[in-house]
């Protein structure tokens, strides 16, 4: 069995990655806009101090694991994940198409004057921090463990973190205007795809054309999900022509 | 529920929120196709069309169940 290429490890985990840093980024920022910076930035790196802990621990156990049930569980666990964001993905884009992020899901927090540290803007940004990005600890972690390739995976991850914090920090507004459904039904097209190959692969399946079979694996669920967007359009269509 | 065995569940909630999410058939649905695969392959029958098309028919049958809610 060999590894997954580097390319398809970096592009998957980055944009898997991205669609849970938009809002991990729309926390932090809309924190640090009314409560303050400084309290925000300390809860934000407290965060990311759990998360680099809980990448290095899960990284460690998971090197353990031969590949070949590493991939089934894995697998199998991408696969279920997957088929999540996928249904979510084909349900959000049919009703809402590109748009961004609702304005409705955004943190509350009244403005903080008073001085030295803000807990209430620690907890908020740590929060956001944690739970969000444990779940991009989840797919990089599982991604890359799957892949044979934690590093990259790593990579993608934390580049993802980086480019969407560096528009949030920059351009504000514009991070809740990047199209998350359409993002989301992207990566969930592609965690469906590698679970789907990698899970059969630690059972001891073989693929017809070996590795390429993950490219008409991904061609068959993108064409599915184009199928699915339309059948959910002309029935929204048709319930509203209804009404 | 006691606050410790109830501090204890939570990641395990959080683990079964994040991975299965809101319908837990297509989870079914993938362990036992994977285990029908297993018993394919284990008497040499081809077996990887099963979960592709498993997870083409599931995905319907969630959008329908979500539809329905």
């Amino acid at each position: 069995m060999v590894s997954t290429g580097v390319v398809p490890v970096l592009i998957t985990t980055f944009l898997a990655s991205a669609v849970e840093a938009i809002e991990m980024v729309t926390i932090v920022v809309g924190v640090g806009a009314t409560r303050g910076w400084r309290s925000t930035i300390i809860g934000t790196a407290s965060g990311f101090g759990v998360l680099a802990v809980v990448i290095a621990i899960l990284g460690a156990a998971l090197k353990a694991v031969p590949i070949g049930p590493l991939r089934l569980v894995v697998g199998a666990l991408l696969l279920i994940f997957g088929l999540q964001w996928f249904r979510k993905g084909i349900v959000r884009v049919a009703a809402r198409g590109f748009a961004g992020i609702a304005g409705d899901d955004q943190e509350e927090a009244a403005e903080w004057t008073g001085p030295g540290m803000d807990w209430t803007a620690w907890f908020l940004a740590f929060k956001g921090v944690v739970l969000e990005g444990l779940e991009v600890a989840f797919i990089v972690v599982a991604f890359g463990a799957g892949a044979n390739q934690l590093g990259p995976a790593i990579i993608g991850g934390v580049g993802a973190i980086i480019v969407i914090g560096g528009i949030g920090l920059a351009l504000h507004q514009t991070v809740r205007r990047i199209p998350r459904s359409f993002l989301q039904l992207i990566v969930g097209t592609l965690l469906t795809t590698f679970g789907t190959f990698w899970s059969l692969e630690g059972l001891g399946v073989d693929w017809p054309g070996s590795d390429a079979a993950i490219l008409g694996l991904l061609i068959l669920y993108a064409a599915t999900a184009a199928i699915y967007i339309t059948l959910e359009r002309r029935r929204a269509f048709g319930l509203r022509a209804v009404a | 529920m006691d606050r410790p065995l109830s501090w204890i569940l939570a990641p395990f909630r959080f683990l079964y929120h994040f991975i299965v999410g809101d319908d837990w058939t297509v989870a079914a649905a993938v362990f036992i196709g994977l285990a029908i695969c297993g018993v394919l392959n284990a008497n040499h029958i081809i077996a990887w069309w099963l979960i592709p098309l498993l997870a083409i028919a599931m995905t319907g049958v969630s959008l329908r169940r979500h539809r329905a809610r």
